[in-house]
């Protein structure tokens, strides 16, 4: 890592990645009430997971994310507190302002313009809603105990099983009334509240303004000057403090400073053994507390980057975190106080490009163990000589660690499935559709890359449902319908790939309509004769779009075909099946990682090539009659019934003239985009396996038709065929069959 | 090596093609390969040889002589390919031998005349004489960039 070493930047972007996870977490809660969970632990989720966020956000001084999760925070409380229920409107302003806060903490990290309106727009929102419930809105008024807890948890790992858990009993008084008490407050600042940048002053200063204060400065704890170190904190205060606060006020001035001092506030008691309120609350006593945090020394040279930030584990002692960054002093507290919750996984964050590092260098090993496998074959040793024996084994492990590195770059489609759910709750409100959107199989586990890539075709397509797919309300209650729609979303690893379908119960697609559409835009003759299949497969011709009123949401002029060029793209195919009356399911099927492929290995010319295999529908070997000739240079063969455009790809390729007689020639039948198949011929079929791609550097020459490279047991490297791009290449060029008789003739 | 003078010392990697004598800054020199076959790629403009497997990369590979305007030579056993980085772009020049490496001082090198030329036009940055023999000193960054024009 080249990083810059600047503690504060790498806290910064741990705090960021932390974020990601909270939102998730908020997504998950919401989700779960929105199920009608009412245990107050998806609640306290929720809670924590915005606390958190404020939390976070004021210790990096993001004044605008603050202060909506602190709104947002508070209208979570008094559902908390029982004071609201998380009915309907409450809920959906609740996902509203998830999906904002999660806007806004993107914008914070990018460092991008503020959405200002409908930062004020929501806030307005949740004071109507604060107000209906006759909260007191902005007012951070939980009571004590409640208030605290969550703080505790500030960054919320859960980890299961730690020993430290018995949380000491916050037995506060409630605090009922409203006349003035008294409080004793020690703040007693550790090294990290320092290094923070924070400044207890301004603490005091805040304490100060809320009643009358007497302040006392502790020094004892003061080494000689010779002992004492400059980075380390020896002074406390107490503060007697008489004012008509609640307590929640007074720690509400120590907010940011959680787990970064010990805060002791007594109310109308003595000064000695009261509850400990302080953000350490789970150390027993603040001694205690104070070496925990010393164990992990902010001093400690250990600019560790980002790659060891997060280490779940259970029973985590503070001291092996040494290994983990400064950032984790944040977290330290809360680890310790996470309640005993679903056991925990391990869990290590990795830079990207390690993982990288590790796939290509696997990818070597498995081109090496190739190239030796080849030439320890050819050395005519006896297949049952302890080489070749142990090259067996080699080869084995081989797979089993291509598999497993294949396997860290997977991640489940979890955050993919969440941001389509805001997607749905966008967009049906855009079109005035009731919808709900149902997930399941989010814990499969798909390459990074490709989870990445399929978000905007899957955002099109969730879209097209709820624009397209499904009826109006009135419309759906009329067929006899719920008036709520619904669209399903689900992820499933099915023979090696991994298939990731849209389904909606609207009315399925209208054929006829579908038809004419396509008759009128010229996209298929007036007299064709198309089987149900083949209409629902014309909504992936470009140019094809079936709202007769271009809407706000779907129908930008960015159709299906570029939803099906993305999906083939990613090594994927994408089916299409209705039902009139009871819906559509989009069908993705995708390769489970982009860094090997499942190729056809051939020869042509001499040269070594590769194909996707999911592109060969089928090899046929030509006899005299199955070629015909259009004109002169265009021929077509007889598949069946139907006519596929032939093509020579030596000759497509450059690599020799076209071959005059085709008598005993060995054609693949290859799937193309929209003209449907296309027939190539090849000298002949090498072999079918897996390998691993390589990019090819095309910043000199990009070389039309070619996908990628790979490189073979000999050490040569051979090309990956792009064949949807050769196919066009060979309609585009003179002398071939032009792609409208060839929509024709597939058909 | 020469003795270091107060001008700042050049190296150069000479090498031959067709029979005349080129060189290279050795600073962009990453390492010389024996000859191997290259996998062509379709449609390729004439110089570029195709890719080779440099351990476990794709590395393209140009022809140098034809690149330059000479005539296409057969390959024999003793060509090597002369693996240069430009701007982070790995490429493979192909070349007949590799001769020697010089160090030279700026003193020593001299600008080509103007003249009106075809091809490979400004390839040559510069001229220089050793032993009363002519090297022709290759500017790298114009043999690379205009082939990115040409392919673009």
């Amino acid at each position: 890592m080249t990083d810059s070493n600047d503690p504060m930047a790498e806290i910064r972007a741990s705090f960021f990645i932390e974020c990601e996870e909270l939102l998730e977490a908020l997504q998950d809660g919401l989700q779960a009430l929105d199920e009608g969970a009412t245990d107050s632990e998806t609640i306290n989720v929720v809670f924590r997971a915005v606390h958190s966020i404020k939390g976070g956000a004021g210790a990096f001084g993001l004044e605008a994310l603050v202060r909506f999760a602190h709104r947002f925070e508070t209208a979570l409380d008094e559902v908390r507190a029982g004071r609201m229920s998380p009915d309907g409107n409450a809920l959906k302003l609740f996902f509203q302002c998830a999906d904002h806060l999660s806007d806004l903490v993107r914008v914070s990290r990018d460092a991008g313009p503020l959405p200002e309106d409908e930062t004020g727009k929501l806030l307005a929102q949740l004071d109507t809603l604060l107000g209906d419930e006759g909260g007191s809105a902005g007012e951070e008024e939980a009571e004590e105990d409640i208030d605290f807890q969550p703080a505790t948890l500030s960054f919320d790992l859960d980890l299961g099983g730690d020993e430290d858990t018995d949380l000491p009993p916050l037995d506060i008084e409630p605090i009922g009334e409203e006349s003035k008490s008294k409080f004793l407050i020690k703040f007693k600042p550790e090294s990290e509240l320092f290094e923070t940048g924070n400044e207890p002053f301004h603490m005091l200063r805040t304490l100060d303004s809320m009643g009358e204060c007497i302040f006392t400065c502790h020094t004892e704890n003061l080494p000689a000057l010779d002992e004492l170190s400059p980075e380390s904190s020896y002074l406390y205060w107490t503060v007697e403090l008489i004012a008509d606060v609640e307590i929640a006020e007074i720690t509400s001035a120590f907010e940011f400073v959680e787990g970064l001092c010990v805060l002791e506030i007594t109310q109308d008691a003595d000064v000695s053994q009261t509850s400990e309120t302080d953000a350490e609350v789970l150390s027993d006593t603040p001694v205690d507390s104070l070496s925990d945090s010393l164990d992990i020394e902010p001093e400690t040279p250990d600019p560790a980057p980002q790659q060891v930030v997060e280490t779940e584990a259970e029973e985590k002692k503070p001291a092996p975190e040494a290994a983990a960054p400064l950032a984790e002093k944040d977290v330290k507290t809360a680890q310790k106080a996470a309640p005993p919750a679903a056991p925990a996984k391990s869990v290590v964050r990795v830079d990207l490009d390690r993982i990288e590092r590790l796939v290509n260098l696997v990818g070597e090993l498995v081109i090496n163990q190739a190239m030796l496998s080849q030439s320890l074959e050819s050395s005519g040793l006896s297949p049952h000589s302890d080489a070749m024996n142990g090259l067996e084994e080699f080869q084995r492990l081989t797979r089993d660690i291509q598999d497993s590195v294949m396997m860290i770059r997977a991640q489940p489609v979890k955050s993919l499935f969440q941001r389509m759910s805001r997607i749905v709750r966008e967009a049906s409100a855009a079109v005035g559709k009731d919808v709900r959107l149902i997930t399941d199989g989010e814990g499969t586990e798909v390459d990074k890359t490709v989870i990445e890539r399929l978000a905007d075709p899957l955002t099109h397509m969730i879209r097209n449902a709820v624009d397209h797919g499904l009826e109006s309300s009135e419309d759906r209650i009329a067929a006899g319908k719920p008036a709520q729609g619904r669209v399903n979303l689900t992820a499933a690893h099915r023979s090696g790939r991994v298939v990731i379908e849209v389904s909606d119960d609207g009315g399925g697609i209208n054929r006829p309509k579908v038809l004419q559409i396509a008759t009128d835009k010229g996209l298929i003759a007036p007299d064709a004769n198309l089987s149900e299949t083949e209409i629902d497969n014309l909504l992936f011709l470009p140019g094809f779009s079936t709202a007769t009123v271009v809407s706000d949401l779907s129908g930008r002029g960015v159709g299906m075909d570029v939803v099906r060029t993305a999906i083939q793209a990613l090594g994927g195919r994408i089916t299409i099946s209705s039902t009139p009356g009871s819906g559509t399911t989009f069908s993705i099927s995708l390769p489970l990682t982009l860094a090997v492929l499942d190729g056809m290995v051939v020869q042509v010319a001499d040269e070594t090539l590769v194909l996707p295999l999911n592109v060969v529908i089928e090899t046929l070997t030509l006899s005299k009659n199955d070629v015909e000739m259009v004109r002169p240079g265009a021929h077509v063969v007889r598949v069946r019934s139907g006519f596929v455009p032939l093509f020579d790809l030596g000759k497509e390729l450059g690599y020799r003239a076209p071959i005059e007689d085709y008598e005993g020639s060995v054609v693949l039948l290859i799937a193309h985009e929209d003209e449907g198949r296309a027939a190539i011929i090849i000298d002949s079929i090498q072999d079918q396996r897996q390998v691993v791609i390589k990019g090819l550097d095309d910043s000199f020459y990009r070389a039309p038709g070619i996908a990628a490279a790979t490189i073979l047991g000999d050490g040569q490297i051979a090309l990956i065929l792009d064949t949807s791009d050769i196919i066009s290449n060979a309609i585009g060029s003179p002398g071939a069959p032009q792609s409208q008789n060839l929509a024709g003739l597939s058909a | 090596m020469t003795e270091k003078e107060s001008h700042t010392t050049l190296e150069l990697l000479t090498f031959r093609l067709a029979d005349q004598e080129y060189s290279l800054d050795i600073m962009s020199v990453r390492e010389i390969r024996g000859w191997t076959r290259t996998t062509p790629l379709p449609h390729a403009p004439s110089y570029m040889k195709g890719v080779i497997n440099l351990r476990g990369t794709v590395l393209p590979v140009m022809d140098l002589s034809q690149r330059l305007g000479l005539a296409p030579r057969e390959h024999t056993d003793r060509n090597v390919i002369i693996v240069v980085n430009h701007n982070d772009i790995m490429t493979g020049l192909l070349v007949d031998a590799v001769s020697d490496i010089i160090a030279l001082t700026a003193d020593d090198l001299q600008p080509p005349p103007e003249m009106q030329s075809q091809s490979g036009a400004n390839v040559v940055s510069s001229l220089t004489l050793i032993d009363e023999r002519m090297i022709r000193v290759l500017d790298l960054s114009s043999i690379i960039t205009e082939v990115q024009s040409t392919a673009a």
